[in-house]
């Protein structure tokens, strides 16, 4: 039976990308963001993954706002990153797991998450750069990998209950599937920052702080929030961080923390990275 | 007809990119999302004016498409993602945009950045368990 060996949290912020293709990692204001990466990249390497799930958001390349799914999940053969109006080089092309993908749709489906299923799928920064930080920007990606893109940039967005929920369902998903794949979620995005009006600027290390603490321990927390005091607190686009909770959802209530890192600020943010580890 | 009250309207110096704000600025929108391609892009650039009306930018929109006002392209409903893709090959990065919402300058805007960061090494200290090198 495919195993779901734990999950992690990260950024997926545009500048980090930039910052690994042109080698910065170890200039003075990256230095202690990518040095704090190495832990989880040890941990990824031994947890040895088949396949790696990642919960993100699209920034209007693949969906435009014709049509804006709550939840989408790609179900392809191979996801392609693609020119996202930067002019930057796309990254290798990703290679995906549709067995896996439909069964997860299907079981989602049954479990009353009426999920998007995406037979092609272009994957922005969202998905590509936690990615390419965590295993560095390669030819040949070492792992399968899976989109499940959260709708977290037009209103009315999924709450952070529905978003712990559709976690929850989704480990009994990849739980159900027959092969012994071994799978890890990432959830991606956050944590408080506001990109524009007059509050541009905002970062709340203080809640951030705290939402680490919760989401590792007790991630109902979160759910108490409405998606405008998340927005009060931690602006506008920190709202992103409901998403992991998708990923909090599907890993053991009882996961260990292996790995905590926090920095801020990356470029408009607070970069979060938590790695938790299934008990078995 | 009305579109409903949102309580997030009442957050300061705060848009929130919902259904009404979408449904006024899609033309707009629209256009940018077409910037992912490079040949829309340069078919922009020799003639925004025609580029416009091909996706019905008109008005405000058209104007400050035209005349590449960032700023208030974003306060007229602009999508902050969708605005990117134009602002960014032009050197105006989504942190000029914030600045320029304040009335600031980038350095400034960054130092802000810096400032709501401050202390945090004590933070994490005192939360215990993180990961500092």
């Amino acid at each position: 039976m495919a195993k779901i060996i734990g999950g992690l949290t990260c950024s997926h912020i545009p500048a980090v990308g930039n910052a690994i293709a042109n080698n910065l990692q170890q200039e003075p204001y990256w230095k202690r963001f990518f040095d704090g990466y190495e832990p989880a990249k040890e941990w990824l390497k031994n947890a040895k993954p088949d396949v790696v799930i990642v919960v993100y958001n699209d920034h209007g390349l693949n969906f435009f706002l014709d049509k804006v799914p709550t939840f989408a999940l790609g179900c392809a053969d191979i996801y392609h990153n693609a020119d996202e109006g930067w002019g930057l080089k796309p990254q290798a092309p990703f290679t995906g797991d549709a067995e896996l993908s439909w069964h997860i749709a299907e079981s989602l489906v049954e479990q009353e998450f009426d999920i998007c299923t995406c037979q092609e799928m272009l994957v922005d920064h969202g998905f590509v750069n936690p990615l390419r930080a965590l295993y560095g920007s390669l030819e040949t990606w070492p792992v399968k990998t899976i989109p499940l893109a959260v709708n977290v940039v037009q209103h009315p967005l999924p709450t952070a209950a529905r978003c712990l929920k559709l976690g929850r369902a989704l480990g009994k998903a990849i739980e159900s599937y027959p092969e012994d794949t071994r799978v890890v979620i990432f959830g991606t995005g956050g944590m408080s920052h506001q990109l524009q009006g007059e509050r541009a600027g905002l970062i709340n290390v203080d809640f951030d702080i705290e939402c680490m603490e919760k989401i590792a321990t007790d991630p109902e927390w979160f759910t108490q929030f409405s998606n405008t005091e998340i927005m009060e607190m931690t602006g506008t686009e920190g709202i992103e961080t409901i998403m992991w909770l998708v990923m909090r959802g599907a890993v053991q209530e009882k996961a260990k923390v292996i790995h905590k890192h926090y920095h801020a600020p990356i470029s408009n943010t607070g970069a979060g990275l938590m790695v938790l580890e299934n008990q078995y | 007809m009305v579109w409903k009250k949102h309580d997030y309207e009442d957050i300061p110096g705060t848009y929130v990119f919902d259904g009404k704000t979408a449904h006024d600025s899609y033309n707009i929108n629209k256009m940018l999302f077409t910037f992912n391609t490079e040949e829309c892009r340069d078919e922009f650039e020799s003639d925004p004016v025609a580029y416009c009306d091909k996706f019905g930018v008109t008005g405000d929109f058209k104007e400050c498409v035209v005349q590449k006002d960032f700023l208030r392209m974003l306060r007229l409903g602009c999508n902050i993602y969708f605005m990117a893709k134009m602002a960014i090959p032009r050197g105006t990065s989504v942190q000029d945009a914030g600045a320029a919402f304040q009335g600031i300058t980038t350095e400034e805007f960054q130092q802000k950045l810096q400032d709501r960061a401050e202390g945090l090494i004590e933070k994490l200290e005192k939360a215990g368990g993180y990961w500092n090198g």
